[in-house]
């Protein structure tokens, strides 16, 4: 079995398993590469439709781009789509500018995710996050149980034997659901291209620079790139010394900001 | 470069060096890029460290501060032969469900011994885990020979230890090779300083293990679930192990009814003729109703049983006592069930019998059981077919022990 099928398969066990064992359950879109992938692995699982709701934690501050191509693939895949704000803070100024970044993203993301999965009941949210992308990110476990708080318990987290994800136990929120945590981004690139999946054309260059990861307008850098379509990404990937999230602000305010971030619930 | 990527399990005693050996590897490599190494450099400085090559894997605060690796982490980087993926394992007693999980991911080993301070508890107690859970590529690694002067005769001393107790747990390394993590010394590249030694370094162990292939063998379709796709009941699974063909005649387990494979498929790949292990796929069949937990093979007489024969491992602090309800998972079989005898319990770190026929298993021991169901499973031994030959227990959600059947 090839390289991007043994992926493929892996990521797809683990959306069924979760669908199995999660009677109310939801992805988590952010219209980036990573989620649109799993958001199409899902579609694969299930054989063309995609059987639970679709989240996009919406904080007003994404790309006009990513609100057009939410639109249109929501039609085009027959997506039940639910948007997540946090109006009040919105309201109120909340804003990459108006404090730390660490409280944006928490009030923005990570407390709009929350009215959403109190108010829907929601037991799982699948995530695409992947383990390459940042260190903290890499101790996740496949099956990530969340307390009350939305508090990630990095001290303590269950063992994970031979795909057997663990059962939800009394104490659990929700559990999170990682499908594609064993990718990289280079694997991503590889599979979006073999798959011709469509992205956000942010990752591709425009006047020598091009979004690596994607997010809110404010807070994300574009790198200096030629790549005008996939397959540029893919030779750019291979020999790039810059890693991926080096545009993105949040991780930059200090060191364990997005430790952090994550504890409290950040994805 | 190979089509898959190998995943390998780095293991040994609290800081006999783990989580800077792999810093090195993808330092050596050219994997770490600047600005990287940048915030390693300002997490080190911050601490008063020269640079911390630990902090690659060590990424959490309490980790850094502690300078203790807590969880697993993964890391990937590449030779020209192929891609890998590194996964740091932590050294304390108390983060070995940590270590498990890590290792239940890999294929392949390196094991970390400090020579200034020879085999440790940990140390044993990884060899044991390794053991059991069937390693046959397992490179040990002498490091800081920096710190013996590099001495070819304290090297040869320990490796004949270390052989020692890895044969009691009858297992052949496949090298025994000394490094200097810290200083990069026969992990990328060779070193004046250890010009006695010819054999290869670390990176050139690791290329010289084989991925791990599936072999033929009999059929096992354990089903995930049945779907209603546009009116037509399509099952779900993974095929692990063997080869699943269209118009197959199958056998569903337990119940032992007769069925037909009417169509293979996946999303926009109607009609698959054939699928084999590790393929997720749907089905049209042919046959009596089937549900989760069923399993579809093509031999008559796989073990199907309520009673197995297993040997554990116990990942929580709180002790099993005989008696305490236990959840079954093997594959996606599920049945309730007690421990009802304990045949013998080890202490991993001693590779001793603590007792026989005991009623207790305390933390991080490994005992022989068996195991009582409520319903009837199918089980190979872990040796023969390792995908139904391995299972977890859980109790009230919780995992508090893993196991294989024997």
């Amino acid at each position: 079995m090839d390289h991007l099928t043994d992926l493929e398969n892996r990521s797809i066990y683990i959306i069924r398993e979760a669908y199995s064992r999660f009677k109310n359950i939801a992805i988590l879109w952010s219209i980036g590469k990573d989620s649109t992938t799993l958001l199409w692995l899902c579609r694969k699982a299930f054989f063309g439709k995609v059987p639970f709701p679709v989240i996009h934690i919406d904080t007003s501050y994404k790309f006009p781009e990513i609100y057009r191509f939410r639109e249109e693939y929501a039609k085009k895949w027959g997506l039940n789509l639910i948007v997540g704000k946090n109006e009040e803070q919105i309201v109120c100024g909340m804003g990459p500018d108006k404090g730390a970044k660490l409280d944006c993203c928490n009030e923005l993301k990570t407390n709009a995710l929350k009215r959403v999965i109190a108010r829907e009941g929601f037991q799982a949210v699948l995530v695409g996050i992947r383990r390459d992308e940042h260190g903290i990110r890499a101790k996740e476990r496949v099956f990530s149980p969340r307390d009350e708080n939305f508090s990630w318990n990095y001290q303590d987290q269950p063992a994970e034997l031979w795909e057997q994800y663990r059962t939800s136990t009394a104490e659990d929120n929700h559990v999170r659901v990682h499908p594609i945590l064993h990718m990289t981004e280079l694997d991503i690139w590889k599979y979006v291209q073999r798959e011709n999946l469509p992205i956000v054309d942010l990752y591709l260059s425009k006047e020598g620079k091009r979004f690596r990861s994607i997010g809110c307008l404010p807070c994300c850098n574009p790198v200096e790139s030629e790549a005008v379509n996939v397959e540029d990404i893919i030779a750019e990937l291979e020999t790039t010394h810059t890693s991926e999230r080096a545009g993105r602000a949040q991780d930059k305010e200090d060191v364990y900001t997005m430790q952090k971030l994550r504890s409290l619930g950040y994805m | 470069m190979e089509e898959r990527s190998m995943h390998i399990v780095i293991a040994g005693h609290v800081d006999h060096g783990k989580s800077t050996l792999v810093g090195r590897l993808f330092y050596d490599t050219g994997c770490l890029p600047p600005d990287r190494m940048e915030v390693l450099r300002q997490a080190s400085e911050a601490q008063g460290k020269e640079m911390e090559f630990a902090f690659v894997m060590d990424q959490l605060e309490e980790e850094r501060d502690r300078g203790i690796t807590i969880d697993i982490a993964h890391s990937y980087f590449r030779t020209a032969k192929r891609r890998y993926v590194i996964i740091d394992a932590p050294g304390h007693k108390e983060f070995l469900k940590n270590m498990i999980t890590g290792s239940s991911q890999a294929e392949a080993a390196l094991l970390l011994v400090d020579i200034t301070e020879g085999i440790r508890e940990q140390t044993r107690r990884h060899c044991f885990i390794l053991g059991l859970l069937g390693f046959k590529q397992i490179a040990v690694l002498v490091n800081k020979m920096d710190a013996v002067a590099y001495s070819e005769a304290r090297f040869r001393a320990i490796k004949g230890e270390i052989e020692s107790v890895l044969g009691q747990l009858k297992i052949t390394p496949t090298y025994v090779l000394p490094i200097s993590a810290r200083r990069g010394e026969n992990v990328a590249t060779r070193s004046e300083n250890l010009s006695w030694y010819d054999g290869p370094t670390v990176l050139e162990a690791l290329d010289n293990f084989d991925l791990l292939t599936a072999e033929d063998k009999g059929l096992r379709f354990p089903v995930q679930d049945v779907y209603d796709i546009d009116g037509q009941n399509i099952v779900v699974g993974r095929i692990e192990a063997g080869t699943l063909k269209k118009g197959q005649k199958v056998n569903v387990l337990p119940q032992q009814a007769a069925g037909v494979v009417e169509e293979i498929k996946k999303f926009m790949q109607d009609d698959m003729p054939e699928a084999g292990a590790g393929h997720c796929i749907g089905i049209r069949f042919q046959g009596p109703p089937v549900q989760r937990g069923d399993v579809l093979v093509d031999e008559p007489t796989p073990t199907v049983t309520d009673a197995v024969r297993a040997t554990i491992f116990w990942l929580i602090d709180k002790d099993y006592e005989l008696g305490i309800p236990l959840t079954f998972r093997c594959a996606t079989q599920e049945a309730q069930g007690v421990i009802e005898r304990i045949y013998r319990r080890f202490d991993p770190a001693t590779i001793e019998v603590i007792e026989q026929d005991a009623r207790q298993i305390k933390a991080a021991e490994i005992a022989d059981v068996l195991i009582k169901l409520n319903r009837p499973v199918l089980v190979d031994a872990f040796a023969e077919i390792p995908e139904m030959g391995r299972f977890v227990l859980e109790h009230a959600g919780h995992p508090v022990a893993g196991g294989i059947v024997i």
